[in-house]
């Protein structure tokens, strides 16, 4: 066999795996997007349109009328979710970042086993802490308010944005630190001074984990609320579970749930990506 | 105090450094005070809780609350009322089984494709990732309306001139693998079995002896229990309960997989990248073949994120409830989970400590996933 044929073998070879790859690869994203081409599909029929036997069909004429009696049934609950999940956030970030600080240039005795601990609280099923919790939160008179609300995911968000948090810092050189001591700055000056102004990724990161996490959440949303301070996730729910509403304001109402952290996505998603892993592979 | 580093010789840098320790507890004692009531006190104040016979009724008229010691949680696996319970514990094991299996295949799957440095990569990676971005509730909104049995999926065959599917996806009411509650002394003694003695043997083939004899010691135990013990006696429920695999858990699998098998992705692709070129070249140079080096040289790598993608896919699965309650609302008991079994039984019936006692069961199962993979990351960081 010349060695100029098997070299084309070879590269018939290749052109065959990569066909295969493109392939496996195209049909696996088409059947990734599906729901949203339906979500799309339906969202952008009438109601007249809706139907089971013309499901996949486009639409014959577009109209966003869904879209809009969608948004006339959620904007309280998206509002809702907007005032819950900006305070959440910054507060559950500045926390961690600070908490975050401490344990990974101030350890102290015990503080290995102390962030265990902590750790374990951002995995338990919320089941197990939820009788307490709505007692707690009715004797002091925050069960069904916002600030109860937001109270909660602050105190739940600690564990995965202080270890957001203490993973970046342990990046920075403990040199850097030392340095400003020599330079006589204290805790807080470190922190304010040689710490905050690198730390903008790491606030990214741990800002669009929970931005992500308190917008999708539903078991508090739904256990902790009154109707008046229902988030998002609660008003879909209850909207797609009565029997009147149509697919086409259904499938309208998912899309404009979903879109915020969509968009969240889809701008940032690298620092998404980052957050996602951080959950699960320690260091 | 004492151990300050020498950097620092003189007396009042020292207390300025001190005082600065100080001021760093104090500033993260809160969070771990909060942490400590929320997580921990709260859990006690559950499983406390969960021995009582606390109520609505009885809150309503100011009694004060029974201790009536496990009776609850003897009443969930023996109790004629608590059939729910059982068929929910069924389905999050089988669920939990599928819904890994069809998260880890998808996911390894496609990292590896990704990984063939395909042009386009970073859009692929983002279609595969971005149902991570939604919330279980508007999955479960959208995937209700594709499993609509006279349409939706089941039409897709039609597309290329074959019959529409049949199956009815979440209100299927098809039950396979059927067993009697009674049985699952003997189903789990028989699991053990098998486990301890692959164990055992594996260890024995590693020439552990000492290991690997106290591990058939424990093989025989289980052996002897299994056929002159009476393991069905441990249920004490009168009348045969038939469980099962429901089918309509697919439905359930398929749209979590959907939502999950992203992330696996994204973890395996980490892992993939993590994996230095020259380790594949040498493989090559040895004359392996493209699926020789990733059956030789990079999947057992992989195996370390295999199983932090189970325990992490495993504890989502344990404790789901947002996705089946969009796609069942607690209705439909073949798609039926523990999560909403305690929302249902507390929120709306009323029956705190029962509710409580299945929360408990399931901070049970997620903690036999979770600890063993906390203690071992905390312990890997204090030897660094």
């Amino acid at each position: 066999m010349s060695a100029a044929s098997r070299g084309s073998r070879t590269s018939n070879r290749r052109v065959v795996s990569r066909v295969i790859i493109y392939t496996l690869l195209i049909t696996m994203a088409i059947a990734f997007l599906i729901p949203v081409y339906m979500v799309l599909v339906t969202g952008l029929k009438t109601p007249d349109q809706v139907n089971l036997s013309t499901m996949w069909a486009l639409p014959g004429s577009p109209s966003l009328e869904s879209f809009s009696t969608a948004f006339t049934e959620l904007a309280p609950n998206f509002g809702n979710s907007i005032l819950l999940v900006v305070p959440a956030t910054a507060i559950s970030a500045i926390l961690g970042s600070l908490n975050g600080y401490v344990l990974s240039k101030w350890s102290f005795r015990g503080a290995n086993l102390i962030f265990t601990l902590m750790l374990f609280g951002m995995f338990i099923p919320y089941q197990a802490i939820l009788i307490p919790l709505v007692r707690f939160l009715q004797s002091v008179d925050l069960f069904g308010s916002m600030w109860g609300l937001i109270l909660v995911h602050v105190v739940y968000g600690l564990p995965i944005t202080t270890l957001i948090f203490r993973n970046y810092y342990a990046e920075v050189p403990t040199e850097l630190l030392e340095a400003g001591q020599m330079d006589g700055a204290g805790f807080f000056g470190l922190y304010w001074r040689i710490l905050l102004p690198i730390s903008a990724p790491g606030f990214v990161v741990v800002i669009i984990w929970q931005f992500t996490q308190i917008w999708n959440e539903f078991l508090f949303g739904v256990t902790l609320t009154s109707p008046g301070s229902q988030p998002i996730t609660v008003a879909l729910q209850n909207l797609a579970g009565s029997q009147i509403i149509q697919w086409n304001v259904q499938m309208a109402a998912a899309f404009l749930t979903a879109l915020p952290t969509l968009i969240v996505y889809l701008l940032l998603g690298r620092y998404f990506i980052r957050g996602l892993l951080a959950g699960s592979i320690k260091g | 105090m004492t151990a300050v580093s020498t950097a620092y010789p003189s007396p009042p840098r020292r207390r300025r450094i001190n005082k600065d320790r100080l001021t760093a507890f104090l500033m993260i004692l809160p969070s771990i005070i909060l942490v400590g009531i929320f997580v921990y006190g709260f859990i006690g104040i559950t499983v406390y809780t969960s021995t009582t016979d606390s109520n609505a009724v009885q809150q309503l008229s100011g009694i004060p609350a029974n201790p009536i010691g496990m009776q609850n949680y003897n009443d969930l696996v023996n109790g004629q009322l608590n059939t729910r319970f059982r068929v929910d514990m069924v389905n999050t094991v089988f669920f939990t089984a599928l819904f890994i299996a069809a998260c880890l295949g998808t996911g390894i799957g496609l990292a590896i494709l990704l990984d063939q440095s395909v042009k386009g990569e970073n859009a692929f990676r983002t279609i595969f990732l971005f149902p991570m971005a939604l919330s279980f509730i508007v999955t479960g909104v959208v995937w209700k309306w594709l499993f609509n049995p006279t349409s939706g999926l089941n039409a897709l065959p039609a597309v290329i001139g074959l019959p529409p599917g049949q199956f009815r996806w979440f209100i299927s009411e098809q039950t396979i693998l059927t067993f009697y509650w009674q049985d699952v002394p003997v189903i789990l003694g028989f699991i053990a079995l098998a486990i301890l003695s692959c164990v055992s043997l594996y260890y024995w083939a590693k020439r552990r002896s000492r290991t690997a004899a106290i591990l058939t010691a424990f093989t025989m135990l289980v052996l002897i229990w299994l056929t002159f013990g009476d393991p069905r006696s441990l249920i004490t429920l009168q009348r045969a309960e038939e469980h099962g695999f429901n089918l309509a858990l697919i439905a359930l699998v398929v749209a979590a997989g959907w939502q999950m098998s992203g992330y696996t992705m994204a973890m395996y692709l980490a892992g993939l990248r993590g994996i230095p070129e020259e380790l594949r070249e040498a493989a090559r140079v040895d004359g392996a073949t493209e699926w020789g080096v990733y059956r030789h040289v990079i999947l057992p790598l992989l195996a370390p994120i295999t199983l932090a993608a189970i325990i992490i896919l495993g504890h989502i699965s344990l404790k789901i409830f947002d996705l089946a309650y969009a796609m069942g609302g607690g209705d439909n008991l073949f798609i039926d989970m523990p999560g909403l079994n305690m929302y249902f039984l507390t929120f709306r019936g009323g029956q705190f400590a029962v509710g409580a006692a299945v929360a408990i069961v399931m901070l049970i199962m997620v903690a036999v996933v979770i600890v063993p993979y906390l203690a071992s990351s905390m312990r890997t960081e204090k030897s660094l």
